[in-house]
């Protein structure tokens, strides 16, 4: 372990008193000025694109707020709680929380298993391992939609996987089974977005120093051990970071419910909150509820996150 | 640097509030008479487009002054979507050939459409060119904020082979009562002539309902529309039998519970489909095709059926600076000649009372046009009421959940329906 003093210079003994205190706007700008510079684009960026409109959204969900042209004289009057009492006491809406709890669920767990499997295999594959690493990426980066046409043209009434299975397929078919349409959903991102995953392990692993495996295996530990005990542990990190991002992009999910299941169904047992807030928000010009879905989808998420980083790094 | 962030955050919500607060000049009162160059945008099928632009450009060469540039409506989830985004963007053209009825309410309410009454002599001019029907289209504040423009009346297109194979009579399958349709449908089916009898969507959006259950609705009650006088209409007897038939249809597997990725009339994969006009071009060279009036409990005749009119009307929005240009092109973009033009290019019915004498010699020349014409004058439109895209969608869930899903009883689910949409229309 090594520390390094950040205050005081080699060569420069650190006296214990303080130095000539520095200008305010000196201060402010900290020792490397030029460094605001370059951070600056990238906080603009965050700013007008993410911070703001959030910051609009919390403001619109206090609001009687809807979309209106530029000239024209509306009232918008300040309604308190009243947006978040109608979504708390909407079943619709309260349906589509439980459905993403039920993607989530299904989603991130299937995520960390078979990406950091499948990462552990491919890193030690010796032949064709760039051809498997394309083959798992390449769904993160075909569009949902052709992919979606894929998954109809499998799991649909008359699909492949019903033809395969014949009588012991699900009746009704998977798409339209209010209880195994989820299930279809989360399996379809899960598989989509694995590449991504699997190349953040594919870094993580690169990390794990090769004594400690053979340590392990002096130790007699075997393949299964070595796994359990040096690569899990080592690429913690990164399983850190593959729950948080997986939860967030799952938390959002739209595009699958509005397109394999054709608008959440069937009877909403597909619908997601990003998916209600469309049809009220934008369908049904209903900003100001929307805006209050996705204000407590954003603490939903931040909350799960929270809780799962401290579990996750917890020793 | 908490501090900082503290007055970073009450500076961007300053910043938001004062955004979201930005008012201005309700609409320009001089526009109303301004003449010079307009933007429209046309529907993207490409029959509109074909006639759209011939039409603006007769318009050009005789009004070199006033140019109108036309181009389809910007690529967007739906038409009504990309409008309601352009009025909030203050960019929405002057005219919008694909104006939806569905969606004025909101485009109203947003601000983003302007009212015709205030042109010289509109009222009168759309009274007389559609009739009654122009009613329907009349905003809850008595003033037209669009101009009933064309209309695709449905009706059941059968596919004749299909039928016969069927063992049924190919030139008049029994369809006229709900008996006789669900008769028909297990003939279908059980045949194997066809996997299924028809295959409306069975999927959630809003508008689904107009091809399914507002069709027979409407046959049934002679024209009601879903809501009339702030008031759901479809809980009552009329509206039960309509949702009971489809219950059956899906129950029995007539129809799938599941959407047809494609066109499954076109492929033959039903038998039947509730469609416009429109179906006669799209499905004449391919399908044997034969049409009949929607069903009713009764089995009315042809000449006695309302339907829904799936039409499609123009609106003036309020971005538009040149109005008076907007209004003559508006004008003249429904006029009998251009109405004509319209018929022959697309096929699709102008909203005009006088629709059958003033083109006989082209329903002489395509009588296959001719049932459709005549429903044409027996439509309903979407009721002109507050929240009337969330009253479509309340409507369609509880249809979901009850006649598609049989989760619930449809008498239990028309009820809650009815109480949620009388909510809705009130506010």
């Amino acid at each position: 372990m090594t520390s390094v003093a950040t205050t005081t210079g080699p060569g420069r003994p650190d006296t214990g008193r303080p130095g000539p205190r520095r200008p305010r706007w000196a201060r402010l700008l900290g020792r490397q000025p030029l460094g605001i510079l370059f951070a600056a684009p990238y906080a603009v960026f965050l700013v007008t694109v993410f911070a703001y409109p959030l910051f609009l959204a919390v403001w619109i969900s206090f609001h009687d707020y809807f979309f209106a042209a530029p000239g024209a004289q509306v009232e918008r009057p300040f309604v308190g709680f009243d947006n978040y009492a109608a979504v708390l006491s909407d079943p619709e809406v309260r349906q589509s929380f439980v459905n993403v709890a039920v993607f989530l669920v299904i989603n991130v767990r299937l995520t960390v298993v078979l990406a950091l499997v499948l990462a552990t295999a491919l890193n030690s594959v010796v032949h064709g391992r760039t051809f498997l690493r394309v083959s798992y990426y390449v769904p993160y980066v075909t569009a949902s939609v052709a992919l979606v046409a894929v998954w109809l043209f499998l799991f649909g009434q008359n699909g492949m996987v019903n033809e395969v299975l014949g009588p012991l397929a699900p009746n009704p078919s998977w798409l339209v089974n209010s209880t195994l349409a989820m299930p279809v959903i989360a399996i379809f991102v899960t598989w989509k977005q694995l590449g991504f995953f699997i190349l953040l392990y594919l870094a993580a692993l690169q990390g794990i120093s090769k004594e400690l495996y053979d340590a392990a295996a002096v130790d007699g530990a075997s393949r299964w051990r070595s796994f359990l005990s040096v690569t899990v542990p080592g690429v913690r990190p990164a399983t850190v970071l593959v729950v948080i991002l997986a939860t967030i992009t799952g938390a959002n999910l739209f595009t699958e419910p509005y397109l394999l299941t054709n608008g959440g169904g069937p009877d909403g047992a597909s619908s997601s909150p990003v998916f209600v807030m469309y049809q009220k928000g934008i369908e049904q010009g209903n900003p100001d509820v929307a805006s209050a879905i996705g204000v407590i989808l954003v603490i939903c998420v931040l909350l799960v996150s929270l809780v799962n980083k401290r579990l996750l790094e917890r020793e | 640097m908490r501090r900082n962030l503290a007055t970073t955050a009450v500076a961007l919500l300053a910043l938001g509030a004062t955004a979201a607060c930005g008012t201005g000049s309700g609409g320009d009162s001089g526009a109303a008479t301004a003449t010079g160059p307009i933007k429209v945008w046309l529907s993207n099928n490409p029959e509109e487009i074909a006639w759209g632009k011939a039409m603006v450009e007769e318009w050009n060469a005789d009004n070199p002054d006033q140019k109108v540039t036309a181009q389809e409506i910007p690529a967007g989830k739906t038409s009504e979507e990309v409008i309601g985004a352009a009025i909030t963007a203050g960019n929405a053209p002057c005219l919008v050939f694909n104006t939806s009825p569905a969606a004025v309410p909101q485009f109203q309410k947003q601000g983003g459409l302007v009212p015709l009454d205030g042109f010289e002599g509109a009222t009168d001019y759309i009274e007389e060119r559609s009739g009654e029907v122009a009613e329907q289209y009349k905003s809850p504040d008595g003033q037209y904020y669009q101009i009933p423009w064309k209309s695709n009346p449905v009706m059941i297109f059968y596919n004749k082979a299909i039928m016969e194979e069927a063992g049924l009579d190919p030139e008049n399958p029994p369809l006229s009562t709900y008996d006789d349709f669900l008769s028909t449908s297990r003939k279908i089916v059980d045949s194997g002539a066809a996997e299924a009898a028809i295959w409306p969507a069975p999927t959630s959006e809003f508008f689904q309902s107009w091809f399914d259950f507002y069709p027979l609705f409407a046959a049934s009650t002679d024209g009601t529309q879903l809501v009339e006088d702030g008031q759901a209409t479809f809980d009552d007897e009329a509206g039960q039998q309509v949702a009971d038939l489809w219950a059956t249809m899906y129950e029995e597997g007539l129809s799938p519970k599941e959407a047809y990725n494609g066109d499954s009339f076109g492929e033959q994969k039903s038998a039947m489909a509730i469609v416009g006009p429109w179906a006669i071009a799209v499905y004449g060279e391919d399908v044997d095709w034969g049409v009949a009036p929607v069903p009713t409990p009764e089995g009315k005749n042809a000449s006695e059926t309302y339907t829904f009119s799936d039409a499609k009307n123009i609106a003036v929005y309020s971005a538009c600076e040149n109005q008076g240009t907007a209004w003559e092109l508006l004008k003249f973009a429904t006029s009998e000649e251009q109405d004509g033009k319209l018929l022959e290019t697309t096929g699709q019915m102008p909203l005009r009372q006088d629709l059958q004498t003033a083109y006989a010699d082209y329903f002489e020349q395509n009588p296959e046009y001719r049932l459709f014409a005549d429903q044409a004058s027996r439509t309903v439109e979407v009721p002109n009421v507050p929240n009337s895209v969330e009253i479509w969608q309340e409507f369609r869930d509880a249809y979901s959940r009850s006649v598609i899903f049989g989760k619930v009883p449809t008498d239990e689910a028309l009820s809650d329906a009815a109480s949620k949409v009388d909510e809705l229309a009130s506010e």
